[in-house]
C-alpha cells in the first residue's frame, strides 16, 4: 500500500436486507483527489453503497476506511465530522429555512460552533462569510432570502450540493446530482460540480454516460453488489467483462441519445 | 400585543433600520408591561396581568419545542408544574429560615428545578422524535401526575402545598405582598425571559433546532446529532418552563397536583397553536388569549371550554398558522401596498362566521342546559332569546342558523380565497421581476 492513505477504501463490504444480499463483497480503493463515477445497472446497489459509506446503514460485514480510519461502525454525523459529506438523490434540504440559512447550517459544525447557544449567528463572521461565498459558488445570490421550499427544482439541486460541500469535507459523495434535470441544466450543473469540488475526492453515482465520461477520472462499475471494474474511462470502456455485463447496452443507449432518440434508460439503484 | 411582529418580518432589511426596529419593538414591549397595570387598575385586572406574564413565559418555552423544534409535547406542564412545587418548598424554606433565599429569586429556583427535571426526563423523551416523542411526553405526564398524588409529603396530596410569599426583610420597601408589587416582579421576569428566548432563536443551536424540525435526517449528515440538538434545546425549554412555574408559585402561593396535569399541558399546546407556532411572538398572543378566556369567558358561559374547542377546530382548519400568521400575512400584503384589495372581504367573513358561531353557540348552550338542568330546567337564555331544550324549534332553529352560516361563510371564504390567491400571484410576479433585474 502507498504511503498516503486512500481517501476511501472498501474491503469486502457486504450488506444484506433480510435474506437478500445487496452488496456482495465490494472492494474499492479511491486515491486522494480522484473523481470517481460509480455506474451500474438498476438494482446494482449504487445508492446502498453510498448509504453504507455515509453511515446511513451499517454494513453486515467488511470494512470502510476513510483517510485511514475505520468508519463502518460510526454514525452519519461522526463520519461527517471526519470529513465526508454526501448529497441525496431526492432533494434533502431545510425547506422552511432560507437559502442562506441552509448554507450557514452546513458550515456551523465544521467551524467549531457545535451546539452553542451563547453566541449570536449574526456575530459569527467566518460562518457568514463562508455561507456568502457558498451562495456565490452555487450561483444563488439572488435567492439569498428565499425559503428553500420555494426554489425551482434545479435551484434546489444546486442548494443540495451547496449544503453538501458547506462543511469543507474532503471526500464528497454525490448521489445522482443531475437526476431529473434537462440536458442544458445538466451541462451547466456539471460545470458547477467540477468548480465546487476542486481538490476534493469525489464519488458520484450517475446514469448519464455523457456526464460520467466528462466528469470522472475513474469509473467503478458495480454489478450485483460487486465492483467488477475500476479504472480510467477508456480502460473501462474496453473491458470485456464490463461490456458483457452492462456497458455495451448503455453505450448503445448513450449513442442513441446523442443521436436525439432519448435519454439512456438506466435509472439509479 | 404584536410587539415582536416587525422584527420577525424585517430579516432582509438593512442592519441600521433593523437595529432601530428592534429597539422600538422591545421598547414598546417593556412599555406595555410597565403601563398595563396603570390602564387596567382593578384587582382582577392586576391578577390577570400577572397570569398573562406567567403564561407568556410558559407558552414561549413550549413553542421552543413545538414551533422551533417540531416537537409536539403533551407533557410540558411536568416541567412548569414540578418547578412550581420546588419553588413553593423553597418559599416555605425561606419563610422558616431553613433555606434563606430572597423572594425575588424564587422564579430562578423554579427555572433550575425545571432544568433539572428536563435533564433527567428529557434524556428519555428526546431519544425519539415525531410521534414516539409525543407518546413519551404523554406517558411521562401521566406518570408524574399519578406520582404527585402518591407522594403527599412533597406534593401535599389533594390539598396541595401552600406558602406565604411575604418573607424576609423588605427589599427597598418592597414586601411583594401586594399584587401590584408581584406583578412588576413577574413583569421583569417576563421581559428578561422573552428576550432570552428570542435571543436563543438567533444562535447556532437555535438555528440547528429549526433544521432538525425541517429535516432531521439531513442534519445528521452535516455533523450534528439530532438527538443532542433536541436534548439541549429541551433542557433550555425546561428551564424557562420552570421559571414560569416559579412565577406561578409566587403569584398563587399554592401548588396543587393540577399544575403538573395533562390538562395544563394541553392548554399550553392549544394556546401556543392558537397564537401561532410559526412566529416567535405567536405564543405571546396565545398566552393573552389563555388568561382572558380562562377568566372572562368562563364568567360569561359555563360551556366556555366547548367554545374553546370550537375555535381551536376552526383555526386548525382555516388558519393553521394561528393568529400570528394571519397578522403576518396581512402585513406582507400591506408591505406590497395591496392590503386594500382584501380588507373589504373581512366584514363579510366576520359576519358569516358570526352567524355560524351563533348557531353553534345556541346548540352548545342547549346541550349544556340539557346536561346541567338534568331535564328539570329546560329554558336557557341566549342572546335575548329564550331557548328550550324540549322544543324542536329551538334545536332545529340552532342547527339551521349554523348550517346557513356555514354555507354563507364557506361561499365567502372560497371567493375570498380566489382574490387572495390573485394578490399573492401579483406579489410573486413582482418579486420575480425584481430578482430578474
Amino acid at each position: 500500500m502507498s504511503t498516503a492513505p486512500y481517501a476511501i477504501e472498501l474491503k469486502d463490504l457486504r450488506k444484506s436486507f433480510g435474506n437478500t444480499e445487496i452488496i456482495r463483497g465490494a472492494n474499492l480503493a479511491v486515491q486522494q483527489g480522484e473523481r470517481v463515477a460509480i455506474i451500474g445497472p438498476n438494482g446494482a446497489g449504487k445508492s446502498t453503497l453510498f448509504n453504507l459509506i455515509s453511515g446511513r446503514f451499517g454494513p453486515t460485514s467488511g470494512a470502510i476506511v476513510l483517510n485511514g480510519k475505520r468508519i463502518e461502525n460510526l454514525l452519519p454525523y461522526e463520519i461527517n465530522r471526519l470529513g465526508l459529506a454526501r448529497s441525496f438523490q431526492i432533494t434533502n434540504i431545510f425547506s422552511r429555512l432560507s437559502v442562506f440559512e441552509n448554507l450557514r447550517c452546513g458550515v456551523l459544525w465544521a467551524l467549531g460552533y457545535k451546539y452553542a447557544f451563547w453566541k449570536f449567528l449574526a456575530d459569527l463572521r467566518d460562518a457568514n462569510e463562508r455561507a456568502e461565498q457558498l451562495l456565490h459558488m452555487i450561483k444563488l445570490d439572488r435567492k439569498r432570502e428565499t425559503l428553500a421550499m420555494n426554489l425551482t427544482y434545479a435551484e434546489q439541486r444546486a442548494l443540495e450540493i451547496g449544503v453538501t460541500i458547506a462543511g469543507g469535507a474532503n471526500v464528497v459523495l454525490l448521489d445522482e446530482p443531475t437526476a431529473g434535470m434537462s440536458k442544458s441544466e445538466t451541462t451547466r450543473f456539471i460545470d458547477l460540480i467540477r468548480e465546487v469540488t476542486v481538490g476534493k475526492t469525489l464519488l458520484t453515482v450517475e446514469h448519464d454516460m455523457g456526464v460520467v465520461f466528462g466528469l470522472a477520472d475513474k469509473i467503478a462499475v458495480l454489478v450485483y453488489g460487486e465492483v467488477i471494474a475500476f479504472d480510467v474511462p477508456d480502460a473501462v470502456r474496453a473491458n470485456a467483462r464490463v461490456q458483457e455485463a452492462y456497458l455495451g447496452s448503455v453505450l448503445a443507449d448513450a449513442q442513441a441519445a446523442e443521436a436525439g432518440v432519448g435519454r439512456p434508460a438506466v435509472a439509479g439503484a | 400585543m404584536d410587539a415582536t411582529a416587525t422584527s420577525a418580518s424585517a430579516v432582509a432589511r438593512p442592519t441600521s433600520r433593523l437595529a432601530t426596529g428592534r429597539l422600538v419593538v422591545w421598547g414598546s414591549f417593556a412599555l406595555a408591561l410597565l403601563i398595563a397595570p396603570l390602564i387596567f387598575r382593578s384587582s382582577l385586572a392586576i391578577t390577570m396581568l400577572s397570569q398573562i406574564g406567567i403564561a407568556i413565559v410558559a407558552c414561549l418555552s413550549y413553542n421552543m419545542l413545538l414551533g422551533q423544534g417540531g416537537m409536539l409535547s403533551f407533557g410540558h406542564a411536568v416541567y412548569s408544574g414540578l418547578a412550581t412545587f420546588v419553588a413553593i418548598h423553597a418559599l416555605i424554606g425561606a419563610g422558616d429560615g431553613s433555606f434563606p433565599v430572597p423572594v425575588t429569586l424564587i422564579p430562578l429556583i423554579g427555572g433550575l428545578a425545571g432544568m433539572f427535571f428536563a435533564v433527567i426526563l428529557g434524556y428519555v423523551t428526546t431519544k425519539k422524535a415525531g410521534t414516539p416523542f409525543a407518546m413519551i411526553t404523554l406517558g411521562l405526564g401521566e406518570l408524574v401526575f399519578a406520582m404527585s398524588l402518591m407522594i403527599p409529603e412533597f406534593f401535599g396530596g389533594e390539598g396541595g402545598v401552600s406558602a406565604n410569599r411575604v418573607v424576609g426583610k423588605p427589599l427597598f420597601g418592597l414586601t411583594f405582598g401586594p399584587p401590584i408589587q408581584v406583578y412588576y416582579l413577574l413583569a421583569v421576569y417576563t421581559f428578561i425571559c422573552t428576550a432570552a428566548m428570542y435571543a436563543f432563536t438567533r444562535t447556532p443551536l437555535g438555528r440547528m433546532l429549526n433544521a432538525v424540525r425541517d429535516n432531521p435526517e439531513r442534519v445528521e449528515f452535516i455533523g450534528y446529532s439530532t438527538q443532542r440538538v433536541r436534548y439541549i434545546s429541551f433542557i433550555i425549554a425546561g428551564f424557562f418552563a420552570g421559571v414560569a412555574g416559579g412565577m406561578y408559585a409566587l403569584n398563587f402561593e399554592i401548588a396543587t397536583a393540577e399544575v403538573v396535569g395533562a390538562g395544563r399541558s394541553g392548554l399550553y399546546l392549544l394556546f401556543t397553536f392558537l397564537g401561532g407556532a410559526t412566529f416567535f411572538f405567536g405564543p405571546i398572543i396565545g398566552a393573552i388569549l389563555m388568561v382572558v378566556s380562562f377568566t372572562l369567558l368562563s364568567e360569561m358561559t359555563k360551556g366556555w371550554q366547548l367554545y374553546l374547542g370550537l375555535v381551536f377546530m376552526f383555526m386548525v382548519m382555516f388558519a393553521p398558522g394561528g393568529i400570528a400568521s394571519l397578522i403576518m400575512m396581512n402585513l406582507r400584503l400591506a408591505a406590497h401596498k395591496r392590503l386594500g384589495r382584501v380588507v373589504g372581504w373581512y366584514p363579510a367573513l366576520a359576519v358569516t362566521a358570526l352567524i355560524m358561531l351563533a348557531g353553534a353557540a345556541a346548540l352548545i348552550e342547549l346541550v349544556y342546559q340539557l346536561q346541567l338542568g338534568a331535564g328539570l330546567e329546560t329554558k336557557v337564555a341566549f342572546a335575548g332569546l329564550t331557548l328550550d331544550t324540549k322544543s324542536a324549534a329551538s334545536w332545529s332553529g340552532a342547527v339551521a342558523v349554523m348550517l346557513v352560516g356555514y354555507a354563507l361563510f364557506d361561499f365567502t371564504r372560497r371567493r375570498f380565497g380566489r382574490v387572495w390567491g390573485a394578490v399573492e400571484g401579483e406579489i410573486a410576479a413582482e418579486n420575480a421581476a425584481r430578482e430578474a433585474r
